[in-house]
């Protein structure tokens, strides 16, 4: 072995190996477990089988499923709605401008999440910012329960995960040629038209990442309401969180978490043959 | 648009980005218990801070993990982008794979994917446990930001350190990573306060022997609210503002 050959595969190995010893091997252990039975005192053991999934089709644990589906829905639509106007307002300013715009979403981006939910609680309490603010100026007069409903749980989750919808958005908007808009108008195009045929398909890669971005961490932040919501609010993962520390079920936790990963798979599997459709158009 | 509505969008996305965060840190410099009503400019929960001892050590904690774990990513990931920059080898686009689904996957599958490796090999969760998750979860990041500043170059340049009689090491020391040391250092910064903000992940692999500062929060949230987390997310704050404005500035150069 020459040094050439040496040095390549101390960078190869180390690396390849890291990977196979802390993603590969516990990836293949929640597909396994998933499969196998519930045992108290060495977590799984054989033989095989399907209980676990169809359980999860159960009308008790499909509702949290499909509960916490909608709220990652929802959530989704509010940040795409928040995000697309202000992605592109920010995305045509003034390039001096832009930087430091862009930074001031990037900041909170990589912000711990958990400092941010709590920033929440302290606004929303009983005797909050809120509340204290609309009491005194004479708005209403009984303080607003906001903490601890589900309105809460989805100001957090967008709060959250605002910044996640923004700089995707941005990111295809910054590179649209302004050229492009202007030539749908000479050539008779109304706003309406130049909006629809020609900013939207061009932003939808965009729009596609941001959704996924968006949608799946929405399922799995369970501080989120764990800190903000009432007793009912559920994610898939407080679901999962309790199946591993409360129930101390592995098996149908991992269950659990494979559909998270196959929903994982599905949206980025649509995003790459809508961005590869978008790029064969612009060849053609 | 007009102006007018334009800029009133802007600003109202803005206020509800930083108002909450705002307002986390005016409070925390009250004088009052209860963050209703403002009583005046104190430090007493910061001085109330370096008084208590576990949060002090969940700090301490916090920092050495984030630290170290970060510095073991960098140095990996940044021999992992030389890798699959440079060579062809079995397996590189599973390689590729693997950064991708990490980066991809949902924090919570890849916690209890971590706890149930662990808890079979029978390590006991504290320090070790958490750091090697760390690594696993900043790996990723530091490989796509050296990756690309990498790719950015004139592969000319290597052939003619080589040419000239560079070794394979030299190549990397002497060539490529003096002039990657920007995305290595914004790859570390990053990783630095990834590291120290996680919570889904560590929540499932450190124990009850080794707090770290964002679990220790966690659970000082659940109990109710105090100024002393409002001091602490201040300070969490601050430290998360530093490593992302430098790591922006370096990224920045990349671009240049």
């Amino acid at each position: 072995m020459n040094e050439r050959q040496g040095f390549k595969f101390i960078a190869v190995f180390l690396n390849m190996g890291w990977f196979a010893l802390f993603v590969l091997i516990p990836g293949l252990m929640v597909a396994g477990i998933s499969f196998m039975t519930r045992d108290t005192g060495r977590f799984f053991s054989l033989p095989f089988t399907l209980a676990h999934y169809r359980e999860l089709l159960d009308p008790v644990y499909a509702r949290v499923l499909g509960q916490s589906l909608i709220y990652s829905l929802n959530t989704t639509i509010v940040c795409l709605m928040i995000s697309y106007p202000f992605a592109w307002i920010l995305s045509r300013g003034p390039k001096h401008r832009r930087a430091l715009l862009l930074m001031m979403v990037i900041i909170p981006f990589w912000t711990s999440s958990l400092i941010r939910t709590y920033a929440l609680v302290i606004l929303m309490k009983a005797n909050g910012i809120i509340n204290t603010l609309l009491i005194g100026t004479g708005i209403i007069s009984d303080p607003l329960t906001l903490l601890y409903t589900d309105f809460a749980v989805y100001v957090g989750l967008v709060y959250t995960l605002l910044p996640f919808m923004i700089l995707p958005l941005y990111a295809v908007m910054e590179k649209m040629d302004p050229r492009l808009m202007e030539a749908a108008r000479d050539l008779g195009a109304n706003g309406f038209a130049v909006f629809f045929r020609v900013v939207l398909p061009l932003s939808l890669p965009g729009v596609m990442a941001g959704c996924i971005m968006v949608f799946l961490p929405a399922m799995g932040l369970f501080y989120v309401p764990d800190l903000l919501g009432g007793a009912k609010t559920m994610l898939m993962g407080n679901f999962i969180k309790n199946q591993f520390l409360t129930a101390m079920n592995w098996p149908f936790g991992s269950a659990a978490s494979v559909f998270l990963l196959l929903l994982m798979g599905a949206m980025i599997l649509i995003y790459f043959i809508v961005s590869r459709h978008f790029n064969r158009d612009e060849i053609l | 648009m007009t102006r007018w509505l334009k800029i009133s969008w802007t600003t109202s996305v803005f206020a509800f980005l930083y108002g909450p965060l705002l307002v986390l840190m005016v409070f925390s410099f009250n004088q009052a218990r209860y963050t209703t009503s403002w009583q005046g400019f104190s430090l007493k929960w910061y001085k109330s801070l370096i008084n208590n001892p576990q949060l002090l050590d969940a700090f301490v904690n916090s920092l050495t993990v984030a630290l170290v774990s970060s510095l073991i990513a960098t140095a990996l990931g940044t021999l992992g982008a030389f890798a699959v920059s440079r060579y062809r080898f079995a397996g590189r686009k599973l390689f590729f794979g693997l950064v991708y689904s990490v980066m991809m996957s949902p924090d919570i599958v890849m916690g209890i994917s971590l706890l149930m490796l662990f808890v079979t090999a029978g390590l006991t969760p504290g320090f070790l446990t958490l750091l090697a998750a760390h690594v696993t979860f900043c790996l990723p990041f530091v490989i796509v930001l050296v990756h690309a500043r990498i790719s950015g170059f004139d592969p000319a340049v290597v052939d003619a350190a080589r040419d000239l009689g560079a070794r394979e090491q030299d190549v990397f020391f002497k060539i490529i990573f003096p002039m990657i040391l920007p995305a290595v250092l914004a790859g570390w910064l990053l990783s630095f306060t990834l590291s120290l903000d996680d919570v889904i992940i560590s929540f499932f692999v450190t124990g009850p022997g080794f707090e770290i500062l964002p679990l220790k929060i966690y659970s000082m949230v659940k109990l109710g609210v105090t100024p002393e987390v409002n001091a602490l997310c201040t300070v969490l704050f601050m430290l998360t503002l530093a490593a992302v404005s430098a790591a922006h500035i370096l990224t920045k150069e990349i671009k240049k």
